[in-house]
């Protein structure tokens, strides 16, 4: 008897330890996306240390809002550059409600295998934005791709890489 | 060794007599039971009762797909909700109402049907038989696993009559719930309920599963060792296995959405850095085991089945047992051939295409050595042996269209088309479902004492052969031609094997009502089944007792020697 209550205890603890590892999975996914680039995760970066290579690269942007924001987002224009050229751009963001509102962005690469090798060196998604009533402002990207993606066989065929932004309204914000 | 053997055969046999003296009668016998046989008839009652609540939900289903456009469910939900049936307003509705239906269906069948049937059913009530036991080792946990069914049956047919999203009600997100559908799209709830059913299910399951585990590991005849166990005993550990590591993936996977919908956390909102699609693999990780756990103890009771009337022992026992544990162990490494079109790298989808493909190898020696059993054997046609065959014959052409399905380039096209539906339902509707009638028509002179009629029996075997092939064989040619799940309404190119599909469903719903008279004529007529009816080739240990087995058996645990091996 004392044999199936050790049995039991072992079968109830694979049931516990299996219900931490679902949650564990929750940072080591977030981990795995951030170090791979899986699902288009971009790289943050200081600099370019790589220098550019001649292969040139079309980078679009998107925006979304969600609906609980009143925000417009205007996009910045597609650029197109040497590989490794380190490049700024601006999207445009308006304020159409009448109170202060905070939004946050999250971001991501398509082509998803692309997402390694963009790297931003800046970018007002690594804070929250405020804007008051009406206000309009400039938001900057620094970023540049990474000419390691040349040797990337999966990419021999891009020419283009989207970035794309969607926009919600940070805790307690929304409408 | 032996004197301790010789000691616990001599206690328990005390345990029995003391016990025998006061047997419960009456209403206590069933809600207080601690008895393995019994709960075991109770959990295949509850499988019949869902089964009958699923496959009804599965008929408005085909009714409305009968024919192109919006037949019935305008007018059930005009009736539901007290809307005018001509209106919009009903349209609407009712098309909430099928996606309600279709998701009920699925859990319903998978979490009420065929898991209590096999794991809760069969396995309790055999399982401890054929390995020599008096009782399972937790008498009182299986008691407390089985009335934790019937709650969460309730919790789950009330998400049917509580908001889900704004203005209808149900959860209309399909069995795999998929944020953000499941989480913004139904704020009602429905879905809450839906969730706390499916975690109420889930620790009556891996209750189950603690104690069948320790039941097998413990609790085995002398001599009995586990490479001489019969299959089904062995089928019902792997499966355990299988819940014990699955389910609580999925608990904890359901718990966060219940926390995303609820309480603000965002595992699974990209506005909080929560990511959808790690739900999707939380899901499948425990999805895609859970598609064993319904089929691996059918695998079981087939082996049982095909030796016992080919009169020959398993071809291939040992491959029998470890490609089980195989399929098992593999099962648990292929989840992401879900997920072909989320956006995986190229090596991941090779990967898990080639993962896929070793799974069709445990399986073909199953279904090889089942083929190579009868093969020169003395064989006979008697009903179980009919829905055995049946279920080899179907589990195969669901396992090839699988091996399609696995390659991530035609998964590409086929993805959510009524290929994968015709499929899965090979494999489960008519594959566990054909494994589970084999195994009550093979059972059920034991459990039951008496004899059903043969000719009844047959009668609803090549009904309802004809009639799921009927309709599942025309919805691959539906799903080639592009047609996806979950949709009340069809293009007209689609209406011929629509209809086809269709005239099937009655056919089957004609082979229920065959069952459900053939139970009732043997119920009546109460022809003694005797120990075994089955003659020499049932030499499995519970065919050694008495037909119904008594209310304790093996008061002296019976000896295995090497020459009455599985």
């Amino acid at each position: 008897m004392a044999s199936n209550k050790r049995v039991g205890i072992i079968c109830a603890s694979v049931v516990f330890g299996m219900v931490g590892l679902a949650y564990a999975s929750v940072p080591l996914y977030a981990l795995f996306c951030q170090v791979t680039g899986y699902g288009g995760t971009p790289s943050r970066a200081d600099d370019n240390p790589k220098g550019v290579i001649a292969r040139e690269m079309t980078v679009r942007f998107d925006s979304n809002v969600d609906h609980s924001l009143q925000w417009t987002v205007t996009p910045a224009a597609t650029i197109t550059d040497k590989i490794g050229a380190v490049d700024t751009v601006n999207y445009v963001a308006t304020n159409h409600s009448d109170k202060p509102m905070t939004g946050m962005a999250v971001f991501n690469v398509s082509p998803e295998r692309a997402g390694y090798y963009f790297n931003k060196i800046e970018c007002f998604c690594f804070t929250e934005q405020t804007l008051q009533p009406g206000e309009t402002v400039e938001m900057p990207i620094v970023f540049f791709v990474d000419p390691d993606l040349a040797e990337n066989k999966d990419l021999n065929t891009i020419k283009e890489i989207t970035l794309s932004y969607t926009f919600y309204a940070s805790d307690n914000e929304g409408s | 060794m032996a004197t301790t053997t010789h000691l616990e055969a001599h206690a328990t046999g005390h345990d029995a007599a003391s016990h025998d003296a006061h047997t419960p009668t009456g209403w206590r016998r069933w809600v207080y039971s601690t008895n393995h046989k019994d709960i075991g008839v109770m959990y295949l009652i509850f499988a019949i009762i869902a089964g009958i609540l699923g496959g009804l939900l599965s008929g408005a289903m085909r009714l409305e797909l009968q024919e192109p456009g919006i037949q019935i469910f305008h007018g059930l939900a005009a009736m539901a909700y007290g809307m005018d049936p001509a209106g919009g307003e009903a349209l609407d509705a009712g098309k909430h109402m099928y996606n309600v239906f279709t998701t009920a269906h699925a859990l319903i069948m998978i979490f009420f049907m065929v898991m209590p049937a096999t794991m809760g059913g069969f396995a309790n009530y055999f399982a401890p038989l054929m390995i020599g036991a008096p009782d399972t080792a937790f008498p009182r946990i299986n008691n407390i696993a089985f009335w934790l069914l019937p709650p969460a049956f309730i919790l789950l047919l009330m998400s049917m009559f509580f908001e889900g999203p704004a203005g209808a009600l149900g959860t209309g997100g399909g069995w795999t719930i998929y944020p953000p559908l499941s989480t913004s799209g139904q704020p009602g709830p429905a879905m809450d309920f839906a969730i706390l059913s499916l975690h109420v299910a889930g620790i009556s399951s891996i209750l189950g599963s603690i104690n069948l585990i320790t039941t097998i590991f413990n609790m085995r005849a002398p001599g009995m060792t586990l490479h001489k166990m019969p299959l089904f005993a062995w089928s019902v550990l792997v499966t355990a296995f299988l819940l014990l590591l699955a389910l609580p993936v999925l608990a904890g996977g359901i718990t966060m959405l219940l926390t995303d919908r609820n309480f603000g956390t965002t595992f699974f909102a990209p506005e909080g850095g929560g990511d959808p699609v790690l739900f999707q693999h939380l899901f499948w990780f425990f999805g895609h085991p859970e598609v064993y756990i319904m089929i691996l103890p059918g695998f079981g009771i087939i082996s049982h089945i095909v030796s016992t009337f080919s009169r020959k022992p398993i071809f291939g026992y040992m491959a029998m047992a470890y490609a089980m544990v195989a399929i098992g162990f593999v099962g648990f490494v292929v989840w992401a051939h879900h997920m072909y079109t989320t956006g995986l790298s190229l090596d991941v989808q090779r990967y898990f295409v080639a993962a896929t493909m070793v799974i069709a190898v445990p399986t073909g020696v199953k279904i090889f050595s089942w083929i190579a059993t009868m093969w020169g054997g003395s064989i006979t046609f008697r009903t179980p042996m009919l829905w055995a065959i049946g279920f080899i014959f179907l589990f195969t052409v669901g396992g090839v269209t699988g091996v399609v399905l696995a390659n991530a380039g035609a998964d590409r096209a086929l993805h959510d088309t009524y290929y994968v539906v015709a499929h899965f339902h090979y494999v489960l509707s008519l594959g566990a479902v054909f494994s589970i009638f084999a195994g009550w028509y093979y059972w059920y002179p034991k459990m039951f004492g008496y004899m059903y009629s043969e000719f009844l029996g047959k009668v609803h075997f090549w009904t309802m052969f004809i009639g799921v092939n009927l309709v599942f064989f025309p919805q691959h040619f539906l799903g080639l031609a592009g047609m996806p799940r979950r949709y009340i309404d069809y293009p007209d190119a689609f209406a011929l094997w629509n209809r086809v599909s269709s005239i099937g469903y009655y056919i089957t719903f004609l082979s229920m009502l065959i069952f459900f008279y053939a139970m009732w004529e043997a119920a009546r007529k109460k022809r003694p089944a005797g120990d075994n009816p089955w003659g020499e080739g049932a030499t499995t240990l519970e065919w050694t007792l008495s037909s119904p087995p008594p209310f304790h058996q093996f008061s002296t645990l019976p000896k295995i020697d090497s020459t009455n091996a599985h």
